[in-house]
C-alpha cells in the first residue's frame, strides 16, 4: 500500500505486526521500543528521517493507551511525570545540538554508534547484576504475584538510593504516590540525562529513565514503567511536532502501526501486575543489547536492518 | 483473560481494517496536501490524530469488554 506522505510503499499487516510487538514492550517495561521501531521500518525502505518522526508519533499513541491502563492501575506519578518532562525537554534540545555539532565535524555515525553500544551494554550489565542479586537475597512469593505483594520492591541499590534521596539540595519535593521525597535538582537532572539521550540516540530513551528512576529516585519500579509512560505522552509529542515541521513525520503510517501497539500496549500493561519489581527489572536486561546488537551489525557491515 | 484477549483482538481487526478504507483513502489525500502546504498544522493535526484515535481505541474496547463482561457474568 502506498503512503503518500513518505511516498513508501508498505503492508498495513506488517505495520500492525511490528506496532504490536512493540506494544507489549512499551506496557510492560516503559519503553518506547524505537530501538527495533526504527530498523523495523527502515526494513521496508522507509528512510531514517521518516523512521524517526513516524515512530515518535507512534510512541505518543501507544503511550497514551499505555498510560491510561497504568493509571488505572495505580502506576502512575503524575506530580514526577510533570516535573520530569521539563527535563527531557530541555534534555532532547541539548542532545539534537551536539548531533548537528557532530553531523558538522563530519563524525557523527560513528561517534553515536560507539556512544550508544557503551550506554545499553552497561545498563544490560548493571541491571543484571542488581536484578541478581536483589532475587538471590530475597525471597519472593512463588508463581503469580498480584496487587500489593507484587509492588513490593527490594533493591541490591538501596543503599545509595537512600544516600542520594538524603540529600538536601532545596528545594525537596515530596512524591506521596511514589512515596519519597527528593530533591527538584535531582529529578531535573535525570530527567534531563534521559532527555539528553533521547535528543541524542532518537527514541523515547526509556531504557535510561526508567533504570534511572528505580536506582537514582528511588521510585518502585511498577510506578517508574507508567510514569515514565505518562512522561513520554508529553516528551515525545514535542518531538513529533518539532520533526512533523521538518516534514519527518508520515502519520498514516504512525496511525496503522498504532492500531496494533494499542493491543499490545494493554496487554503488557496488565502483565505488569503479574511480576515482582527485580523480575521486571531482569527481564529488561535483553532489549538494551538487542539495541547493541543492531548498533554492532550496522558499525560492521555498513548496512543499515 | 484469553477470551478478553480475543475479543480485543476481533475489535481491533475491525478497526485496523476500517483505518485502511477511511482514514487512507479519505484523510490521506488531505493530510499530504496538508504536509506539502501548511506544516504547523499538520504538526498539530498529527498530534491530535495519534491521541485521538489512542483515546478512542482504549475507550471503544473497555466499553465492549464492560458489556460483553456484563452480558456473561
Amino acid at each position: 500500500m502506498l503512503f503518500p506522505i513518505s511516498g513508501a510503499h508498505i503492508s498495513p499487516i506488517y505495520l500492525a505486526i511490528i506496532g504490536f510487538f512493540i506494544g507489549i514492550l512499551g506496557g510492560f517495561f516503559g519503553v518506547g521500543g524505537s530501538f527495533i521501531a526504527g530498523p523495523a521500518l527502515r526494513a521496508v525502505g522507509l528512510d531514517w528521517n521518516f523512521a524517526v518522526g513516524t515512530d515518535l508519533a507512534h510512541i505518543v499513541g501507544k503511550s497514551v493507551v499505555a498510560a491510561k491502563r497504568h493509571r488505572a492501575l495505580g502506576n502512575v506519578d503524575l506530580k514526577l511525570g510533570l516535573i520530569m518532562a521539563i527535563g527531557t525537554i530541555g534534555g532532547a534540545e541539548v542532545g539534537a545540538q551536539l548531533i548537528q555539532m557532530l553531523k558538522r565535524a563530519g563524525n557523527v555515525n560513528l561517534v553515536v554508534s560507539v556512544v550508544s553500544i557503551v550506554v545499553y551494554l552497561s545498563i544490560s550489565t548493571f541491571m543484571m547484576w542488581e536484578s541478581r542479586k536483589t532475587l538471590s537475597q530475597t525471597r519472593l512469593p512463588k508463581g503469580t504475584v498480584k496487587g500489593a505483594k507484587a509492588k513490593e520492591d527490594p533493591s541490591a541499590f538501596k543503599h545509595v538510593t537512600s544516600w542520594i534521596q538524603r540529600l538536601k539540595i532545596l528545594p525537596m519535593i515530596t512524591l506521596p504516590a511514589s512515596g519519597v521525597t527528593i530533591s527538584l535538582w535531582v529529578i531535573l537532572f535525570v530527567a534531563f540525562v534521559g532527555g539528553l539521550f533521547s535528543g541524542f540516540l532518537g527514541g523515547g530513551a526509556g531504557y535510561i529513565r526508567m533504570p534511572s528512576m528505580v536506582y537514582v529516585l528511588g521510585i518502585p519500579t511498577h510506578l517508574a514503567v507508567g510514569t515514565d509512560l505518562f512522561e513520554i505522552i508529553i516528551s515525545a509529542s514535542y518531538g513529533t511536532f518539532s520533526h512533523a515541521v521538518k516534514g519527518n513525520v508520515d502519520i498514516l503510517i504512525a496511525l496503522v502501526m498504532h492500531t496494533g501497539a494499542a493491543i499490545g500496549a494493554q496487554i503488557g500493561a496488565i502483565s505488569t501486575q503479574y511480576f515482582a519489581g527485580p523480575k521486571i527489572r531482569l527481564a529488561f536486561v535483553p532489549l538494551p543489547l538487542i539495541g547493541a546488537a543492531i548498533v554492532i551489525y550496522t558499525l560492521i557491515t555498513g548496512h543499515k536492518l | 483473560m484469553l477470551r478478553a484477549f480475543l475479543i480485543e483482538l476481533a475489535i481491533y481487526a475491525v478497526l485496523v481494517i476500517g483505518y485502511f478504507f477511511l482514514v487512507l483513502h479519505f484523510l490521506g489525500g488531505w493530510l499530504h496536501q496538508l504536509e506539502l502546504h501548511h506544516r504547523y498544522t499538520y504538526a498539530g493535526a498529527a498530534i491530535l490524530l495519534i491521541i485521538g484515535q489512542a483515546v478512542v481505541l482504549e475507550n471503544v474496547t473497555t466499553l465492549l469488554l464492560r458489556i460483553l463482561r456484563g452480558r456473561s457474568e
